[in-house]
């Protein structure tokens, strides 16, 4: 199983990036050989619709769970549709957290916010 | 002629100005380009003659046709178009309008239908046209009622003025880009003038000639007024403080049409501001 969490750095001991849709990198977890692998985020910087290009990439990076601290209501349409399992992250510890997932101690995530959308003028 | 009224922040005052420079004049046209929070027509009271809606084109994905190239996703600046589950998801919230999509399809698979988002009141208040645009709640952007707002009253004969929203943001350049003059709105404290700066900067970055009306001026140190002098931005009017002004206009009335000390002040500032778009047009040519 390949289980995705959005990261700060592209190193092992990176932190759980607050933003999942302007998260810097994806870090991608194999549960079969232990691997990890970076996926860049290149519409972290997008003007609007960040969310959506990284709830894209995502759903193309073919894992089948989610671990983010939180979703916005686009990126998580996506992401659902596509049949992706969502948990909420506990703490900025990507090690804890997939270790207390494969142990069953993380829950769904279910507060899907509307979106920081237009927020600044613009 | 066309004269915007603008400001950095809301509550400084446009919509007093606006009605009351539309009311002075022989003839005038008040567009209310407020969409989210259009307010002009409880002074103005306008018989309503017609609406018309506002609509926008959204892109419409026919399935049988998509062959899932993704041409349409990477072309989208704006991230309004996903894959999944083999077909086109249309994010409509994040969507620009900009037809893009149809264009790089390859397959011509994306076609277009209207989305009504809001629409547009025109009435007569005596001398005054009024047209109000009105935003549906929850659409993200009225920049196309704006459009179609200033688009409706293109004649150049008549005075028509523009009642901006608030701020410096895209709906605010939709509002004055083709104006002749624009008039700033500004408050006597620090957090008015840091708002003055910003409209300030829009307005000579249009390049758009401009004066400054001092709203809610106190007998002491204006930091706006100051910010004017530092500038060279020519002050054209200047509005006391006044609590009974408050109350009148809280009543929602017009005080240009019910007051004398107030119609000759906006008069003055209407003829001040018709002086300078002269002067700007002869200099210019």
């Amino acid at each position: 199983m390949k289980i995705l969490i959005p990261v700060d750095e592209q190193i092992k001991d990176t932190d759980v990036c607050m933003s999942f849709g302007r998260a810097p990198y994806y870090l991608m977890y194999n549960t079969e050989d232990f691997s990890y692998e970076f996926i860049k985020n290149t519409g972290a910087a997008s003007q609007g619709g960040a969310g959506i290009q990284a709830a894209q990439l995502v759903v193309d990076s073919q894992a089948e769970v989610l671990l983010t601290p939180r979703c916005g209501k686009n990126a998580a349409d996506i992401i659902l549709g596509a049949g992706m399992k969502v948990y909420k992250t506990l703490n900025p510890s990507v090690q804890y957290n997939i270790k207390e997932f494969l142990e069953g101690r993380l829950n769904p995530l279910t507060e899907i916010h509307p979106g920081y959308h237009n927020h600044g003028g613009n | 002629m066309k004269i915007a009224v603008l400001s950095g922040k809301g509550g400084t005052g446009k919509t007093l100005l606006a009605l009351n420079l539309a009311s002075v004049a022989d003839k005038a046209s008040y567009l209310d380009c407020d969409v989210e929070e259009p307010n002009g027509h409880l002074f103005l009271k306008p018989k309503i003659q017609f609406v018309e809606p506002v609509e926008v084109k959204m892109p419409r994905i026919n399935e049988e046709k998509c062959t899932g190239c993704r041409k349409c996703i990477d072309f989208c600046r704006f991230n309004a178009l996903a894959y999944v589950n083999h077909s086109i998801k249309v994010f409509e919230d994040v969507c620009h309008s900009c037809g893009g999509c149809t264009l790089v399809c390859p397959e011509n698979a994306i076609t277009e239908r209207n989305k009504t988002i809001g629409k547009i009141e025109k009435g007569l208040s005596e001398n005054v046209k009024v047209s109000t645009g009105i935003l549906n709640i929850g659409e993200a952007s009225g920049v196309p009622i704006v459009k179609q707002l200033i688009e409706s009253e293109a004649s150049n004969d008549e005075l028509v003025i523009i009642d901006a929203p608030p701020g410096s943001a895209c709906i605010v350049m939709e509002s004055i880009k083709d104006a002749d003059y624009c008039v700033l709105v500004a408050e006597p404290t620090i957090f008015g003038t840091q708002n003055l700066s910003m409209v300030h900067e829009l307005v000579e970055l249009f390049k758009i000639p401009f004066g400054v009306v001092l709203n809610k001026c106190l007998n002491h140190d204006n930091p706006a007024e100051n910010y004017c002098n530092d500038h060279k931005i020519s002050i054209i009017g200047k509005i006391d403080y006044s609590q009974e002004l408050a109350a009148l206009s809280s009543r929602g009335e017009l005080v240009s049409r019910t007051n004398t000390h107030y119609q000759t002040l906006f008069k003055t500032i209407l003829n001040r501001i018709v002086e300078e778009v002269a002067y700007e047009t002869t200099s210019r040519t």
